[in-house]
């Protein structure tokens, strides 16, 4: 296809009208078409959810679509159930107090020790900052098996206690401090190559106003960060918040602790294909990471990819 | 890596002038009532910090109480204990004081890392040449069974199909998203949410998701409830059980994987697109490039290191994909979908042989290394250039 090369404005101007219509009605088709595909497996879990217990068993969710107004076939019973019966409110509950800190502390150690390797002086810097991102290799199942034996007996090196035995099993903290280990490489990498670019200059004429580092950590580089801070944090949240392994592993399957995804996977065992409890429950521990990233996720966007795209 | 803060700062000496943050409250006296403040500050928090881990830990207390106390707690400490350990070196002899502070900012990540990631480590690398129940060296033994063990071994090959399929359909149907959204004007921002939305759900939420689509019943125990075999009943087949399908089975299960992360591929290199230059595009365009044309020959050489980027991150999480193979109802073994982080949980958690787990994952661990050093050493050239 070749055009004239006259200089225009917007470049579709410069082609046959009708090449660009077909253009434009192939984007869209092809877009709905994949969103679609997408959307299925959610909304047959969001009907499902509200049909009675005996039409989910007996038909297809997609069947509620024929006659979408038959009050009968809604219902919200199922939600009712899982909230109270199945316990997924009190796991709603744990499962904030487990995601809240296991977000917050370790993007606080994170932004600390990449302000630290960014703009401090100190010796074993380099090698340091090398050792803390290099740990991203160790992937998570390999820390399990020894963290659990570390917080059920503690450890001991030569005959002394290296470690304590603080019994941090079962505990909000213990599973706070080893979410925090999984992630702080990540974060500090991240929030490293955001920190490390910030000007110079506003650092070096704070320091001439006679503020401390920690005084310039806390009004300078943390509100200048928030974009990286932010999307650092949507991406933690969601993952604690899913995260099935960990939890299960330290906070355990039964218990009062007991996490959203971790009763979840109960369920499953439990009751095999209870099907109108399971995708309400689901849906329930779907709510809040949907509701966090919709409302946060121009901060997400705009955080992760500003390594990427400087690339 | 920085050296003006070294400019700025000059060498630490003993001469409080030279001190950037030489402020008045930063004075070299100490008075001794700051010492006591802060000292009491800190005697109390930790006294509070451990009279709330008491409470947590109390069996009947009211959940909503428990789970506000918690949050604040673990909120709140962090903080304090930054806090604390600064106030805690403002205290030091000025001499002392800024070649400490370094270590107040990164101790911290230090420790934590120290204690669990680099111990487990070696750990688990000692776990694995000793037996079962970790009492007797058992040399090699645990690396033989991992290279010959059916099971084991069908778990590689279906681990090294995952890690090339998944980032391979995932990123370039999020690719081809991305560039058509580009164009789509009204409607993009919505039209990438909605791919990105499973992203936002568990892994464990997925697979319960997808088994309202690949559910299979025998005739006999209930109608078929499933997508995919109303399909097949609705154009006058018989109902298939798509989980037990070998091999495709396995495909099965990649594609939920693939559902979940094309989200995220297609969002970061968006942004990516985003940031090519329009007059480029523009230009080519005039020049009647043809779109597919401007696609191969500029968009995707100009987001390459991008796409490198997304790929490495996705055949890492391959590697470890666990959740969507552990949570199937059917068995595993039989039905041929082992993956190898599956295997070390497995052999942890349900067999009991701490050995056979640790191997496999020292295995997955080698595996993990030359992708990582590869996008490590990408990343200091990248310093470099900066």
């Amino acid at each position: 296809v070749s055009t004239p090369a006259i200089p225009a404005p917007d470049a579709a101007e410069a082609r046959a009208p009708g090449e660009v219509r077909k253009g434009r009605w192939f984007v869209r088709i092809t877009i709905l078409v994949i969103v679609v595909i997408w959307l299925i497996p959610t909304v047959g879990v969001l009907i499902t959810s509200f049909r009675p217990e005996n039409l989910v068993e007996s038909s297809g969710w997609w069947t509620a679509l024929a006659h979408p107004f038959r009050t009968a076939g809604w219902t919200i019973e199922n939600y009712r159930l899982a909230i109270t019966a199945a316990g997924f409110g009190n796991s709603f509950l744990n499962s904030l107090a487990v995601t809240i800190p296991a977000t917050v502390i370790p993007i606080t150690i994170a932004a600390f020790a990449a302000y630290g390797f960014a703009w401090m002086d100190f010796r074993g810097r380099y090698v340091m900052f090398v050792l803390v991102v290099g740990l991203m290799v160790v992937p998570l199942q390999m820390a399990l098996i020894p963290i659990l034996r570390l917080f059920t007996q503690g450890a001991t090196l030569f005959g002394f206690w290296v470690f304590p035995d603080l019994d941090l099993n079962q505990s909000f903290l213990g599973i706070w401090l080893a979410h925090t280990g999984f992630g702080i490489p990540l974060a500090t990498y991240l929030l490293f190559n955001y920190i490390a670019s910030l000007p110079s200059s506003i650092i070096e004429s704070a320091k001439m106003d006679g503020a401390d580092h920690f005084t310039i950590f806390w009004r300078l580089i943390v509100p200048l960060s928030i974009p990286a801070l932010a999307a650092f944090a949507i991406f933690q949240f969601m993952w604690v918040w899913n995260d099935l392994l960990v939890a299960y592993v330290f906070l355990g399957g039964a218990g009062q602790n007991r996490v959203l995804t971790v009763a979840l996977r109960e369920l499953v065992g439990a009751r095999g294909e209870n099907w109108h409890l399971l995708t309400a429950a689901a849906f329930i521990s779907m709510a809040l990471p949907l509701v966090v990233f919709f409302s946060l996720q121009k901060y997400f966007v705009r955080g992760l990819t500003a390594g990427a795209v400087k690339g | 890596v920085r050296t003006t803060d070294e400019a700025v700062s000059g060498p630490e000496g003993p001469t409080p002038g030279n001190e950037p943050n030489g402020s008045t409250d930063h004075a070299d006296h100490i008075s001794p009532l700051r010492v006591i403040l802060v000292g009491v500050a800190i005697v109390l928090g930790i006294f509070l910090f451990l009279l709330t881990f008491d409470f947590l830990r109390r069996p009947n207390a009211n959940r909503l109480a428990v789970v506000a106390v918690a949050i604040v707690v673990g909120v709140g400490g962090i903080f304090f204990l930054y806090w604390a350990m600064n106030r805690v070196v403002d205290l030091f002899p000025a001499w002392l004081r800024e070649s400490v502070r370094p270590y107040v900012f990164v101790g911290p990540a230090l420790v934590i890392l120290g204690v669990f990631l680099v111990y487990p480590v070696f750990n688990t690398l000692m776990l694995s040449f000793k037996d079962g129940i970790s009492r007797d060296w058992v040399g090699l033994d645990n690396y033989r069974f991992v290279f010959t063990d059916d099971n084991m071994l069908r778990a590689l090959r279906n681990t090294a199909g995952w890690l090339i399929l998944v980032p391979l359909v995932a990123v370039s149907i999020g690719l081809a998203f991305a560039t058509l959204a580009d164009r789509l004007g009204r409607g993009e921002a919505v039209a990438k949410s909605l791919i990105f939305l499973p992203m936002a759900i568990s892994f464990a939420g997925a697979s319960i998701t997808w088994q309202l689509i690949y559910s299979y019943r025998p005739q006999g125990f209930g109608s078929n409830i499933g997508l995919l075999n109303g399909i097949m009943i609705g154009l006058g087949q018989a109902p298939v059980k798509w989980l037990e399908l070998k091999p495709w089975n396995n495909l099965f299960l990649m594609v939920i994987m693939v559902w979940m992360q094309t989200g995220f591929a297609m969002v970061v290199l968006s942004a990516a697109i985003k940031a090519i230059p329009d007059e480029i595009i523009e230009a080519a365009r005039i020049d009647g490039a043809s779109e597919m044309q401007v696609f191969r020959k500029i968009t995707v050489p100009s987001i390459l290191p991008t796409i490198v980027v997304v790929t490495t991150y996705m055949v890492i999480n391959a590697m470890k994909v666990f959740d969507i193979v552990f949570v199937q109802p059917a068995s595993v073994e039989v039905n041929g979908t082992a993956v190898v982080a599956e295997r070390m949980i497995r052999w942890f958690f349900l067999l009991h042989n701490n050995g056979r787990g640790a191997a496999i994952a020292v295995i997955l661990f080698v595996a993990v290394i030359p992708v990582m050093v590869w996008n490590m050493r990408r990343f200091r050239e990248q310093e470099a250039i900066r």
